[in-house]
Parts: C-alpha cells; structure tokens; sequence
C-alpha cells in the first residue's frame, strides 16, 4: 500500500473540490438566473466533462501547459518551470475535469429554491446577492455538500488525464489511481488489492454521504 | 436458434481460415512493425493487427489472457518469464534485433550533445527529463542504468518524469513538455520525431543490451500463421527495414541455432 500516492491524491481532491465550490458557486448562480438565449451552450460546455474522454481532455491540457503555448509559456515566465509533470498542473487539469459534477448540483439546488422566498426577499429590501447569500445558499446546503462530495469523489478516481499530463512522478504526480495501474502492471496483486479496496470504501462513504445530504426529511428541512 | 447456427457454421470456418493474427508489441516497434506489417501483408496476404505498449504492461496482459497471437518484447526477460509459465513456445523464440537507447532534445535545445554526452541533462535548462517507466518498461531500466553509469542519477532523479511507455516518453519531450528524454533510437529515427530534434546514442556498455526478442504465445489458435510471420522477420526485407529504424541486428551467436529455415 503506498501511502504516499494516497495521501497525494487525497490533497488533490481536497485542493480541487474546495477550489470548485469558489469557481462553481458563480457559475451555477449564472446558469440558474441567467435568461440568456444561447445559455445551454454554457450548460453543454459545463457539462462536456462528463461524456469527453479523459484522454481528449488530457491531450488538451498537455498542449494548453506545455512550452509552446502562449499559456505554458507565460506560466514558465512566472514560476521558471512548466505546468505539465507538476502538482499544480494536476490541480488544472482536476478543476476542468471535475467542474460539472460541482456546478450541476449547486445550480439544481439554486434552482429548486421556491422564487417566491426570493420575491418576498427583493420586497424586505435585499439586493439579489444579499438574498443569495442569506436566502438562497443557506436553502442549498444539500446541493454544496452533494457537488462538493462528488467533485472530491470524482477527482480521487482521475486516471485518465493525469495519465497523460502528470508523468508519475512519485510524491508529485503519480496517484492512487496510477499507483494501482502500475501494480498491477507488475503483478503485484496483492498491494493493488489493498489500495483498490481502500479507494472503494472512500468512494461508497463519499456517496454514501451525498445521498444522505439529500434524503427527504433533510431535503424539505426544518425551515418548513 | 440452431438453425441459425447452422447456417453460419460453414462461413465460420472461411473466417477461421482467413482470420488475422494479432501482435502485442514493445512500443519502441511502433513506427517499425506497421511497415514490416504492410509488407507482409502485400506478400502473403496474412492481416496483421498490432497493439502497443510497454513489454511489461503485455506480458501481464497476457497473463491475464489477453488474446494475442505474437509478443515482441523490448527485452528478452519477458518472453523467458513467459516461456517458463507456460504461455510462450520456447522454440519460437527469436533475437530478431538489438535496441539502441538514444539521448533526444528538441531542435531548440541550446545543448550540444556531441560535446557534451550524457553530462548534457546537468545544464541548469533541462527541467524535466522523460524516460519509460523502469518497472514495465526495458527502456526505462537501460535509461536508469545509463544514467546510474555515467554517475549522474542521484543528480538528476528529481527530475525524471516517467511515461507509461517509450512512446509516451518520447511523446513527452517531442510535445516540449520535458526539454530531455531518453528514447528508443526508433523513435528519433521515426518519421513523426525527426528533424524536430537531434540525438546522442548511449554507448552500448552503459546498460543491459537490449535484445528485441518475439515470441509465438502457446495459447495462440494461429500457431502457423504466427510462426510464418516470426519467420518473415528473418527476410532481408524486414531486416533492412529494421536497420532504417535504427535496430541492429543480433551477432550469428545470439541465435542459437533455432533458425527455422
């Protein structure tokens, strides 16, 4: 059992799904009131994570952060080194990888907030983002655990891009997920066995907190 | 239902008789054997499917039971180990070439290899250096070994970045993601990486040899087809093409005697 790679791949997902309730939260404020005729183009670009193959995702980060593009250049620039084989170039390639499965449930949850809460709201004086933040957030809590546990969740199980953009360095990029695939690589059952299981009671203890969040008697809550 | 059976019977043994032979093969073979391939197959006819990886990663899966006719293999460990399992025909056992393994920077790289040999990955602007994984990868071991030979490999560890095979290693430094790789001396002789970079070949003492070794696999339906197409590696037409793509070929010694023909 690499202990190593676990809990570099636990700081990951902690990094990342932290880092997409920031990002997410104005997304998915965006998506939920915005009356903008062309916003499924957003929605479907949000949500292109989900269906793209991680390779296609991780064949763009890699181009996008090397050397030769004006992005992996101004970061060379900045910190003297590129993104790609980095910790940071994981966070990258994690943000864009996981970012529906944050926004989806913060705007479902945003969204089932009853407007009339929103209306009284207005007439009691507060602007939309004081309403937001005292009336609908407060309503969504189930949504941010839901879009924060699966984000997490979804981020320990990458393997696809950081395959391609992390160049398995131990301590710096080489995750559980690699960690397993190079056991079992080698035929070390036994270890990939350990590590395989471990990640199987995180993810059911992670969904297993997701559908808690969301079970009825929270769902319709004590504010009724 | 058996019917239907019946009726396809008959155009399953035309399948059976015309059916191609699949090949699991080193990745430093990925630019070599699709033209070996495509010659032997204007030859005799015989369809040929290939797959990719590192030797390590396709002696597990055929372990596991992958369903691969031939297994060329970037060292000769794997096809022994397979030998001794069971899963591989000792006697098909064939040296066809030796490897080279090949120090490789971009075009753009300030680095004089000639001058400069293996010391070349100490230069303060090589940031990341690709190699093959060593735990699956030949390549990735003679890299380590190279570089534990020339006494630099504690200098410059922090920096390896490891690709799942060769050809990801190659990838990794052709993309300008590493400034530095060592690579199969197929891959910079390759037509997608050359003139886009310049070479240094490791000296031969500085790691294991890498003896490309094939194998038919026992479990192989095709044992003919395959044996007909290891036999072809010893054609003056394959080896040619193998020595454009940088293998040499092994000394009379190495082949034991088992020649076929």
């Amino acid at each position: 059992m690499n202990w190593e790679a676990f809990w570099l791949t636990v700081r990951l997902a902690a990094i990342v799904s932290t880092l997409l309730i920031a990002i997410g939260i104005p997304i998915a404020y965006w998506l939920t009131y915005s009356r903008w005729r062309w916003k499924f183009l957003v929605e479907a670009a949000v949500a292109l994570p989900i269906v793209l193959p991680p390779t296609v995702l991780g064949f763009y980060v890699l181009v996008a952060l090397g050397s030769r593009s004006p992005l992996g250049r101004w970061w060379e620039s900045l910190t003297g080194h590129t993104l790609a084989f980095t910790f940071e170039g994981l966070v990258i390639g994690s943000l864009l990888y996981s970012l529906p499965f944050a926004v989806q449930p913060f705007a479902a949850s945003f969204g089932a907030v009853d407007r009339q809460l929103l209306r009284a709201s207005a007439s009691l004086g507060h602007s939309p983002l004081q309403t937001f933040r005292r009336v609908v957030l407060p309503l969504s809590k189930a949504g941010l655990v839901t879009g924060f546990a699966l984000s997490f969740a979804h981020t320990l199980g990458e393997f696809g891009v950081v395959l391609m953009v992390g160049g398995n360095i131990p301590g710096v990029t080489r995750t559980t997920s690699i960690d397993i695939y190079d056991q079992v690589q080698t035929a070390n059952y036994s270890s990939a066995n350990q590590t395989a299981l471990l990640l199987l009671i995180i993810s059911f203890l992670v969904l297993s907190i997701v559908y808690g969040a969301n079970r009825r008697p929270w769902a319709v809550g004590p504010w009724r | 239902m058996r019917k239907l059976l019946a009726l396809l019977l008959p155009f399953a043994a035309v399948f059976a008789t015309a059916q191609e032979i699949t090949v699991a093969a080193a990745a430093d073979m990925s630019a070599a054997l699709p033209q070996l391939v495509e010659a032997y197959t204007k030859i005799t006819g015989q369809t040929v499917k290939l797959s990719f990886g590192a030797s390590g990663n396709l002696t597990n899966q055929i372990r596991n039971g992958a369903p691969f006719d031939v297994f060329f293999s970037a060292d000769e460990e794997y096809p022994q180990q397979l030998i001794a399992e069971g899963l591989a025909s000792k006697d098909t056992l064939h040296r066809y070439a030796v490897g080279r393994l090949v120090l490789w920077v971009p075009a753009d790289s300030p680095l004089d290899l000639s001058k400069l040999g293996m010391q070349a990955l100490l230069d303060p602007s090589v940031k990341k250096i690709s190699i093959a994984n060593p735990a699956t990868a030949p390549y990735g071991r003679a890299a380590a070994a190279a570089l534990r030979h020339f006494e630099i490999y504690d200098r410059v560890s922090s920096r390896l970045v490891l690709g799942e095979n060769v050809s990801q290693a190659a990838q990794f430094v052709e993309s300008g993601n590493a400034q530095a790789a060592l690579i199969a001396l197929s891959h910079a002789l390759a037509p997608a990486m050359k003139g886009k970079g310049r070479y240094w070949t490791v000296p031969l003492d500085a790691y294991p040899t890498l003896n490309q070794a094939a194998v038919v696999l026992s479990k192989s339906k095709q044992q003919d087809a395959a044996r007909r197409f290891l036999d072809f590696l010893r054609s003056p037409e394959a080896t040619s093409l193998l020595t454009t793509y940088g293998f040499s070929l092994p000394a009379e010694k190495h082949s034991n005697g088992e020649r076929v023909k």
